[in-house]
C-alpha cells in the first residue's frame, strides 16, 4: 500500500506521519508537496497536522486553495483513501469533504495531552481492526477542536453512523470533563457517508510507539492498511 | 553633530565615543554611532562579564564548538552532533509578555538552525512575581501563550523546563529559552564571510521599523516609561520562520553556502559587521536592495531595525541561483544586497551615496572591556541569619500547604499549552526531572535539564551558582544520562553596581568550579544585566542547562513509583539545613538564612553510583531531592506513579523534624529496588563509599514518614495530590 503525505508550507507533523508509516508499519511512503498536481499513485492521501499557511486566518482555510487539493478533491470524491489529522481535518472541514466547523477550545487555550477516545463505529475502513466500544489514548495538541455543526447535520451524522470517535474517559464514559475541547457529541473524529474520508483531532502517529506512550494510533494505519487484504 | 544627549539616548559614554572617534579616524556619522551603540551595548559586546566569563571551563574532547558562535556543538557520536544554547528575553517579556515571549523563542531556534541544526526541542527557565498580584499573573498568560504560539505552531516541542515565583520578579520577569538541536557532524555551518566576490542575501521578512534599539533597551534599568518601550519590541512570525527554517536547512543540505548568520538582536548590524569580522574580510551593502516593509526608511532605522525571522547569507557565486531558487519554493525572498570585498570595511550605501563606512573589526572586537568594582552587598550578614524556628507536633498541615506553593505545585496548567510531543521524540512528558528525547533508530537517547535556584544566589552567590549546575547534572543522572555539554544564562541587575558585580563575579567561580568538577564544558550562553526596574534588583539568577546521554533508552528511568512494596532507599545524607528554602519561605514568609552546604566531589560520587545502578538495573525510579526537601520529593514520587502509590517511611537521623523533611540538604537522591535489588544496591553503596539508607517500603494510598517511630506525616494521596494539582489552575480559572 502506497501513502501519500502532504506538505503545505506550516505542516509540522509531516514527518512524524512519514516516519511512523515508513518506519514503524513499513509502507511505502511519499511526500506531495502542495504546489504540485501529481498525487503519485498513492493509495491514501494523509493531510498531516500543523499550522498550513500559519493558520492566521481560520485553520485551514488557505490550505484549501493549494494546488493539490484539486486532486486530492477528486482523487476523494472517486472513493481514494483521504485521512485528515489535526489541522488535516481542519483542511477537509474547509474543502467541504467533511461537514461542520472548529471553534477555539472551550478553555480558550491551546491543549496538548493524552485524552481517550471511543470507537464509535468500527465498520469503516479506518477503525475496521479496532472494536466498537474500545477505548484508544492518543493525545491532542490543538487549539481550535472544538467541533460545532448544525443540529439537522448532527442529526444525520449519527444517523449515517458517521461520528467515528467521541472524547471519553479511561472507562468510556461521555462527560464534560473528558470533553476537553468541548466539541459537539464529544466528537474527535468524523468519516464522510461513503465512509473514504476521516478527519481526527488526535494525532494517531504519537501513539504509535510504546516509547511515547501509547501503540493505539497504529489500528487507525492498520486499519487503512489492511483494506486491501 | 554628536553631543551628550545623543550619546546618552544610545547609551554610550564619553569615553567611549572618543574610542571610537580614534579608531575610526574621524566623527561617527548618526547611522555609524547607532551601529557602534548597538554592537558595544552590553547585549552584543559582554563589555562587564567579558573577563570574568574567562574562567569557566570550555574544553572537552567532544567539543566541536565552544563559545563564541551562534551556538555550542558537542560530538555524540555516530556522525552526529548536538547545537543547543540558551538565551534570555526578560525585557521584552515585560513590556509586551506575548510578543517579547514569541520572539524570545523565535530568536533562539535561529541561533540553532543558523548552524545546520534541525531544532528538536525548546525548554524554558521563567521567573514571575507572586500570582497574588494581577499584572503577574498577566505576565505570565500572556508569556506562555506567546511561546506556545510560536513554538506549537513551528513545530519544535516545548518538553520542559522550569517556573519560580518570588517577589523580586515582579517588575521583572525572566524569559530564558532553551533550544537544541541535532546536524551532521560534517555539515556544520558558521557565521563566514570568506572570498572576495561572493554574494551577500537577504532572506526571510521584510524589513520594518520594529525593535529598534532593542539590544541597547536590554542594556539599560528600566524607569517608570515601560509603555514607551513598546515599540521597542519586535513582533513575531512563526509561520515565516518554520519557512525559513525549511527553506536553509534545505539549501545547507547541498553545497550552497560559505556562511550564514541570522538577523537578532542588532539585525544587520550585527550580522554584516559579525561575519566580515570573523573571516577578516570586509562587506558592501546597499540598503536601496534591502526588501523593506514601510516607506521612507532611513539607513540608520534599516541597519538597527531588530524586525524577525531574516537571515544573512554568503553563498558561492555560481550557486546563488539554485539558493534562490530553494527560497522561491519555500514562497521566501533571497535578494542580493551586496557582496563580500578584500579589505576590512563595512562599507554601506544608500541612495547612491556611501553611508557608513567602517572598519569591522573595530566595531566587533574593540569594544573596551571593564573591570567593574565588585563590593560584598550589605545584605549579606543579616539575610543569612536564622533563627531558630518553632517545631510542630505533626506536619500534615504544612506538607499539604506546602505543596500548593506556585513553585512546588504541579505545572501541567502550563506545559499542556506547549505542544510537546511533536516530532514524536518525547519519550518524557514534561514535570519530570529531566526531560527525555529519544534519537530515532538509536539506541542512545538525549536528555535535558534546566536549573537555577536564584534564593540559593542571593544569600550565597558562589553556592548558588555550584548548585545550579550540581541539580541539573544530578536531575540528568536520575533518568540514566551523563552529562556532556552546559550552556549558561545568567540573569543578573545593573553591573555598574559594585554589589551585583559582585553576585556576578561568585556565580562564575560556583559555576567554573561545578563545571570543572564534574569535567563538563560551557558550550555557550548568555548573560543578561540591568534587570533592575525602578531600582530593585533581581535576585542573582544563573539559569544553567545540561544536555546527557542515555547510552541505552531501555534503562531509562522515570521519577515515580513503579510497583507496591519496593524498597525506599535515599541516597546520600540528611542534614540540619533549612535556610533558604521553600519551607520557610511558604510557611513562614522569610527569604533567610544560609543555602544548603554542597560538596562538589560527594555530589560527584551520588551522581555516578546513581548512573551505575541504572546501568545495572537494580533500581526502578529515582528522584532527586531538590526544592521542598525530602518529604516533597516523595510525593512527588507517588504522584507520578501511574497507579498514585503511596509510601510508609521511618527515618533515624538526629536533626530536627522540619529539617529532616523540609531541608534541602543537596546530593541526595531517592530511588526504589525490588526485594532482591535493594541488598544488591546498598552492598554496592558501601563499596563505593556512597551512604545508602532503607527509609521503607512503597505502597497503600497515604504518604506515611515517621522520625524515631513517631508518625511526623499521614496523608490520603488524594488529599495531597489535589492541593499540589489545583494550585496554579486555581489561580487563573476564569471567572
Amino acid at each position: 500500500m502506497k501513502f501519500g503525505v502532504v506538505i503545505f508550507p506550516g505542516s509540522n507533523c509531516d514527518h512524524d506521519t512519514y516516519y511512523v508509516l515508513k518506519d514503524i508499519m513499513k509502507q511505502e511512503t511519499t511526500f506531495l508537496w502542495h504546489k504540485e498536481h501529481d498525487l503519485k499513485n498513492v493509495d491514501c492521501v494523509i493531510l498531516p497536522g500543523g499550522f498550513s499557511y500559519g493558520d492566521y486566518l481560520r485553520s485551514g482555510a488557505i490550505a484549501k486553495f493549494s494546488p493539490l487539493m484539486l486532486e486530492v478533491v477528486e482523487f476523494a470524491n472517486k472513493g481514494g483513501l483521504v485521512l485528515g489529522i489535526c489541522n488535516g481535518f481542519q483542511v477537509l472541514l474547509e474543502l467541504g469533504l467533511l461537514p461542520g466547523a472548529m471553534l477555539r477550545n472551550k478553555n480558550l487555550k491551546f491543549l496538548c495531552q493524552h485524552v481517550h477516545i471511543k470507537v464509535e463505529n468500527n465498520k469503516t475502513l479506518f477503525t475496521r481492526k479496532g472494536k466498537k466500544g474500545q477505548v484508544l489514548k492518543i493525545p491532542i495538541a490543538h487549539y481550535e477542536g472544538n467541533y460545532i455543526a448544525p443540529p439537522d447535520t448532527i442529526q444525520e451524522l449519527k444517523a449515517n453512523g458517521q461520528i467515528i470517535f467521541r472524547y471519553c474517559d479511561a472507562e468510556g464514559h461521555l462527560n464534560e470533563e473528558a470533553n476537553v475541547n468541548g466539541s459537539l457529541e464529544s466528537i474527535a473524529g468524523l468519516v464522510n457517508t461513503s465512509g473514504n474520508i476521516m478527519g481526527m483531532m488526535p494525532h494517531p502517529e504519537r501513539a504509535s510507539e510504546m516509547i511515547l506512550g501509547s501503540e493505539d494510533g497504529k489500528i487507525i494505519f492498520d486499519s487503512i492498511i489492511n483494506k486491501l487484504v | 553633530m554628536i553631543d551628550k544627549k545623543i550619546l546618552d539616548e544610545h547609551n554610550l559614554t564619553v569615553e567611549e565615543y572618543k574610542r571610537i572617534v580614534q579608531l575610526i579616524g574621524r566623527e561617527p556619522n548618526i547611522t555609524e554611532l547607532g551601529i557602534f551603540s548597538l554592537m558595544w551595548s552590553e547585549h552584543c559586546s559582554y563589555k562587564s562579564s567579558k573577563m570574568h566569563l574567562k574562567k569557566l571551563p570550555v574544553r572537552g574532547k567532544n567539543v566541536i564548538q565552544g563559545p563564541g558562535e551562534n551556538a555550542g556543538i558537542i560530538d555524540i557520536g555516530d556522525g552526529m552532533a548536538i547545537v543547543f544554547k540558551i538565551e534570555s528575553h526578560n525585557h521584552p517579556s515585560f513590556i509586551e509578555p506575548y510578543q517579547g515571549a514569541a520572539t524570545g523563542a523565535g530568536g533562539i531556534l535561529r541561533d540553532i538552525f543558523t548552524m545546520g541544526a534541525r531544532p528538536i526541542a525548546l525548554l524554558d527557565s521563567l521567573r514571575f512575581g507572586p500570582l497574588s498580584k494581577p499584572r503577574n499573573k498577566t505576565v505570565m498568560e500572556g508569556v506562555i501563550s506567546g511561546i506556545a504560539g510560536y513554538g506549537n505552531s513551528i513545530g519544535v516541542p516545548t518538553v520542559g523546563g522550569d517556573v519560580y515565583f518570588n517577589g523580586c520578579y515582579s517588575l521583572n520577569p525572566l524569559v530564558n529559552v532553551f533550544c537544541l538541536g541535532i546536524a551532521e557532524k560534517d555539515k556544520i555551518f558558521y557565521a563566514k564571510a570568506e572570498g572576495a566576490g561572493n554574494l551577500v542575501l537577504y532572506v526571510g521578512s521584510k524589513t520594518g521599523r520594529d525593535g529598534i534599539h532593542g539590544a541597547t533597551m536590554a542594556s539599560a534599568e528600566f524607569g517608570e516609561d515601560l509603555e514607551q518601550k513598546r515599540p521597542n519590541v519586535q513582533v513575531g512570525d512563526p509561520f515565516k520562520e518554520k519557512l525559513l527554517l525549511e527553506a536553509c536547512l534545505e539549501i545547507m543540505a547541498r553545497d550552497l553556502v560559505v556562511g550564514i548568520q541570522d538577523m537578532g538582536a542588532a539585525g544587520l548590524t550585527c550580522s554584516t559587521t559579525e561575519m566580515a569580522a570573523k573571516s577578516g574580510s570586509g562587506m558592501e551593502i546597499d540598503l536601496d536592495l534591502v526588501p523593506q516593509r514601510e516607506e521612507g526608511m532611513t539607513p540608520y532605522e534599516i541597519m538597527l531595525s531588530e524586525s524577525q525571522e531574516r537571515m544573512l547569507i554568503v553563498a558561492k557565486k555560481n550557486k546563488v541561483r539554485e539558493v534562490q531558487e530553494i527560497f522561491s519554493k519555500w514562497d521566501l525572498d533571497a535578494v542580493i544586497i551586496g557582496h563580500v570585498s578584500d579589505g576590512d570595511r563595512l562599507k554601506v550605501k544608500a541612495g547612491g551615496e556611501t553611508v557608513v563606512d567602517i572598519p569591522v573589526d573595530a566595531v566587533v572586537n574593540l569594544c573596551p572591556v571593564y573591570e567593574r568594582e565588585s563590593v560584598i552587598p550589605s545584605y549579606m550578614e543579616s539575610a543569612t541569619r536564622l533563627d531558630p524556628l518553632p517545631l510542630m507536633e505533626n506536619y500534615d498541615q504544612t506538607f499539604v500547604k506546602l505543596l500548593s506553593s506556585p513553585t512546588l505545585a504541579d505545572k501541567e496548567w502550563v506545559y499542556r499549552q506547549y505542544d510537546h510531543m511533536v516530532q514524536v521524540n518525547t519519550a518524557l512528558l514534561p514535570g519530570g526531572d529531566a526531560s527525555i528525547l529519544r534519537l530515532k533508530n538509536k539506541k542512545k537517547a538525549l536528555a535535558v535539564a534546566l536549573d537555577g535556584n536564584s534564593l540559593y544566589s542571593y544569600l550565597n552567590p558562589r553556592t548558588g551558582g555550584k548548585i545550579a549546575v550540581a541539580e541539573a547534572c544530578r536531575n540528568l543522572a536520575c533518568v540514566g544520562a551523563r552529562p556532556v555539554g552546559v550552556t549558561n544564562c545568567l540573569n543578573f541587575g545593573n553591573p555598574e553596581k559594585p554589589e551585583i558585580m559582585w553576585q556576578f563575579k561568585e556565580v562564575i567561580e560556583g559555576i567554573a568550579e561545578a563545571c570543572k568538577t564534574f569535567d563538563i564544558p560551557v558550550t555557550g550562553g548568555n548573560v543578561s544585566f540591568y534587570n533592575d526596574t525602578e531600582g530593585i534588583s533581581i535576585f542573582p539568577t544563573p539559569v544553567l542547562g545540561v544536555v546527557g546521554i542515555i547510552e541505552d533508552m531501555n534503562k531509562a528511568l522515570t521519577p515515580g513509583f513503579q510497583e507496591e512494596e519496593s524498597s525506599v532507599i535515599l541516597l546520600g545524607e540528611n542534614k540540619d539545613e533549612l535556610g533558604a528554602s521553600e519551607y520557610i519561605k511558604h510557611v513562614f514568609n522569610m527569604e533567610k538564612g544560609r543555602p544548603p552546604q554542597i560538596d562538589l566531589n560527594k555530589e560527584r560520587q551520588i551522581h555516578e553510583f546513581c548512573l551505575e545502578a541504572i546501568a545495572l538495573e537494580l533500581i526502578e525510579s529515582a528522584h532527586d531531592v531538590s526544592e521542598g526537601g525530602l518529604a516533597v520529593c516523595l510525593a512527588e514520587c507517588s504522584f507520578f506513579s501511574r497507579q498514585k502509590i503511596g509510601f510508609s517511611l521511618n527515618l533515624h537521623d538526629d536533626i530536627p523534624p522540619d529539617a529532616l523533611l523540609f531541608g534541602e540538604t543537596q546530593s541526595r537522591i531517592v530511588v526504589t529496588a525490588k526485594d532482591g535489588n535493594s541488598k544488591k544496591l546498598l552492598e554496592l553503596a558501601e563499596k563505593r563509599k556512597v551512604k545508602a539508607t532503607e527509609m521503607g517500603k512503597t505502597g497503600g494510598d497515604r504518604m506515611i514518614i515517621s522520625h524515631l517511630d513517631k508518625k511526623i506525616i499521614d496523608v490520603s494521596i488524594n488529599e495531597a495530590h489535589k492541593a499540589w494539582k489545583e494550585s496554579i489552575p486555581e489561580v487563573f480559572r476564569m471567572r
